[in-house]
């Protein structure tokens, strides 16, 4: 059973085509990246993916379940960190988690919500107003929402937009282990290096379709531009992959 | 790989509404002096006024006028609030973005009109409950059927919560949400009979108010205090049901398609 099947999804908004016939096939455990330029749909896929918008074809299915017609267990097999900066400013950080964690049926979940405010260091903050918070803290807040019922697969859209350093290092390190500890892990980021370091497999978007999908490793390979010396993935891999994206970018029509 | 597992196994259904409703309750708490406390000043300062400045006319049901007013103007306060509950909450969640929490969990439609519902309800009706612990101090009222005063009550909070709920999902900026309240709510509540006795207004504007159905909920709940009305409480009871059953229906319909909430 796959983590994510997407199967040939189709959404128009009016004359504006956002996805234009995705299938993807995630499997359980991995760490995938999805890229594309500003548009080329996927922030539509991702909302799809969480029942925030309704694709007006195809199939989407979290660990096997219809985001649409079995949309109770699929929302809770998925964690989804949004890209804007959203809180409610009425509420404190353990009251944020606390609802949410009750939205998902969890009433009695002060064990989870405090290991994961621990590993985001959020607990000397827990009783602290949302509004109270810097832009980073606030970031913590929105991956401690997603992880509250511990979902299978995790789905962080732009996460590390307007962090700093420090937080955006220890956010990978938290969500590296998530991975390892067997959750799937589906990002999308304009920061290409970030993408090339942790995701195993990337596909790309333009325009509502996917034009690559591959293992990282073997889009480094298959699409080094000529005249690029061959590197190691690693070795100042922001340049490859960048340079790889580029191309693809320019090929696709 | 270990195959991770959500908390919450897959065969237990738990509802996400009591976590939603008490969201819904503890949001206008945390500002109770503002969704409370305001509304009860406001409420009494219109029991001042009018009820000194009419304090010489005629009695209505046998009864000084200020006593007449007071039943209204606890109505008045429930519809207004629980309008105001869910409405605002629905639209600043929408603008502010942090209604993304709620549509991403697994609540049903129905869930989702029940929490904030329930939540306006009691905003509605602690305020409803304090401009009557308020203003029972400046005329004596009996209570002549007090089963009609909690029915309309009930259900008048019901409704205008959950026009307040059709409200929100509708608005996309806070003006077009001030537009319902101010040229919809507002008118009205002021011209249902909260201040006078439909008797009193001519021929024509007398049927025009058995149009309106705020006019059913302030008459019913009267009637639970003087046991007199200007229309029966059987037939003010039906026409608050179909309202409220209609009103149901459509934002019901509205969470179900997700009108205005998922694209």
């Amino acid at each position: 059973m796959s983590a994510l099947s997407i199967r040939a999804v189709k959404k128009n908004y009016g004359n504006l085509v956002a996805l234009d016939g995705v299938s993807l096939e995630i499997k359980q455990g991995e760490f995938f990246g999805l890229l594309g330029p500003n548009g080329a749909g996927k922030t539509t896929l991702i909302t799809s993916m969480a029942g925030l918008c309704k694709p007006d074809s195809g199939v989407i299915e979290v660990m096997g379940h219809d985001v649409q017609k079995d949309f109770r267990i699929a929302r809770r097999q998925l964690g989804v960190v949004p890209q804007e900066l959203v809180f409610d400013p009425f509420f404190t950080v353990r009251e944020t988690l606390s609802f949410q964690s009750g939205y998902f049926g969890l009433n009695k979940n002060d064990d989870w919500i405090d290991e994961i405010m621990a590993n985001l260091d959020l607990t000397n903050k827990a009783n602290a107003n949302m509004r109270s918070l810097s832009g980073g803290m606030k970031r913590r807040v929105l991956v401690a929402q997603a992880l509250v019922h511990r979902p299978p697969v995790i789905v962080l859209d732009e996460p590390t937009a307007g962090v700093d350093v420090e937080l955006r290092q220890s956010l990978w390190q938290f969500i590296s282990r998530l991975n390892q500890a067997g959750h799937t892990i589906v990002l999308t980021t304009h920061y290409l290096e970030e993408a090339e370091s942790l995701c195993g497999r990337i596909a790309m978007l333009k325009q509502g379709r996917v034009v690559a999908l591959d293992t990282t490793e073997n889009l480094l390979a298959k699409h080094r531009p000529p005249g690029m010396p061959p590197k190691v993935l690693g070795d100042d891999g922001a340049a490859d992959l960048e340079a790889v994206f580029v191309k693809i970018m320019a090929e696709s029509k | 790989m270990e195959q991770v597992k959500p908390l919450l196994p897959e065969a237990i259904i738990q509802s996400g509404f009591p976590a939603l409703f008490r969201k819904e309750v503890k949001r206008f708490y945390k500002v109770a002096f503002q969704t409370v406390a305001a509304p009860i000043l406001t409420a009494v300062l219109y029991l001042l006024i009018f009820g000194h400045v009419l304090a010489n006319s005629p009695k209505i049901y046998g009864y000084e006028y200020a006593a007449f007013l007071i039943p209204g103007l606890v109505m008045m306060s429930i519809l207004q609030n629980a309008f105001a509950n869910t409405s605002s909450s629905l639209i600043q969640s929408k603008i502010t973005g942090n209604l993304v929490f709620v549509l991403l969990a697994p609540l049903s439609h129905i869930e989702f009109f029940a929490a904030y519902v329930g939540a306006a309800m009691i905003r509605g009706l602690s305020v409803g409950l304090g401009v009557f612990t308020v203003t029972i101090w400046f005329a004596k009222i009996p209570f002549e059927a007090p089963l009609w005063i909690c029915i309309f009550a009930l259900l008048g909070s019901a409704l205008l919560g959950a026009m307040g709920l059709i409200a929100g999902i509708c608005a996309d900026k806070f003006d077009q949400l001030a537009a319902s309240q101010n040229f919809v709510i507002m008118p009205a509540t002021m011209l249902s009979g909260v201040f006078y006795s439909i008797h009193s207004l001519p021929p024509f504007w007398l049927q025009v108010s058995h149009f309106n159905p705020f006019f059913y909920m302030i008459d019913g709940f009267r009637y639970g205090f003087f046991g007199q009305s200007d229309v029966s409480p059987y037939h003010s009871l039906i026409a608050l049901s179909i309202c409220l059953l209609i009103v149901t229906w459509v934002a019901l319909s509205m969470l179900k398609k997700g009108y205005k909430l998922r694209h």
